[in-house]
């Protein structure tokens, strides 16, 4: 071969390097939960009890500016009294470096089973919230959130 | 550990459920992030937060690195007598920083 080198050739190792690129930029990409490990975190969370649909209202803006302070709040509709309340409320996210965000523990003194935080969202994703009632039921809301400036991955301040 | 803004009704009246509304400065670092100098940041988080309400736990949130920086967190209670309420961060390293609110119920 040598200096004849022939079109197809130098096409060839042209794609291997592409490729090799390809990985290089995959192995380079920040740490990021997926969908299963959210599912894998809920489970270790409230065990294998099934989770309806409901009662849970979960609110987030749909489309968030900036993904380092999200303000989220949670309202469970439930009486709150000595037989009915709200035992936990947790919020879960698919796309950030883990799947858990908060877990607030609450009882009937709270009067209203509602809190509100800011949370960090580093991918556009869907955030779950689930509730856990003094009867043993659980109830989930989720909410499909589109982030233009993600947190986590931002260069700190020299 | 670093400064506390809490919101408490001065008053309220008996059985009356109120609004509790607290921030503290905390940097929350994930732990995820690169520094300028090419090593990973160390993560520096707030893990837990306790209220008693005359020494009665009314609220705890567990909180993960996804709780933004100067975590600020609000919730509910029944204003049940007269007292304090009392509010704890616990950092990572075990550090607690406690802060206290008065209440008048009628």
């Amino acid at each position: 071969m040598g200096r004849d080198r022939s079109r197809r050739e130098i096409l060839k190792a042209a794609g291997a390097l592409a490729g090799c690129g390809a990985l290089l930029q995959l192995s380079i990409r920040p740490a990021a939960a997926t969908p299963e490990m959210m599912k894998d975190a809920v489970r270790a969370v409230i065990g294998e009890a099934p989770v309806k649909k409901g009662k849970v209202k979960l609110d987030l803006p749909p489309l968030v500016e900036n993904g380092n302070s999200v303000p989220c709040t949670v309202a469970v509709e439930s009486p709150m009294t000595a037989a009915d309340y709200v035992k936990a409320i947790h919020i879960f996210n698919e796309k950030n470096p883990q799947p858990n965000v908060i877990s607030v523990r609450l009882g009937p003194r709270a009067g209203r089973a509602n809190f509100s935080t800011r949370i960090r969202l580093a991918d556009s994703q869907t955030v779950t919230a689930i509730a856990e009632l003094s009867d043993g039921s659980f109830w989930s809301d989720d909410i499909d959130v589109i982030v233009t400036l993600a947190a986590c991955i931002e260069d700190p301040k020299p | 550990m670093a400064r506390a803004l809490i919101h408490v009704p001065a008053s309220a009246k008996k059985g009356d459920v109120i609004e509790i509304k607290t921030l503290i400065s905390h940097v929350m670092e994930t732990g995820y992030r690169i520094g300028i100098t090419g090593t990973p940041i160390p993560r520096d988080i707030i893990d837990d937060f306790v209220c008693t309400y005359n020494g009665e736990e009314v609220f705890r949130a567990k909180l993960y690195p996804a709780i933004a920086a100067n975590p600020f967190i609000s919730f509910f209670t029944v204003a049940t007598e007269s007292g304090t309420l009392a509010f704890s961060w616990i950092d990572q390293h075990g550090a607690t920083q406690v802060q206290t609110a008065a209440i008048t119920v009628e």
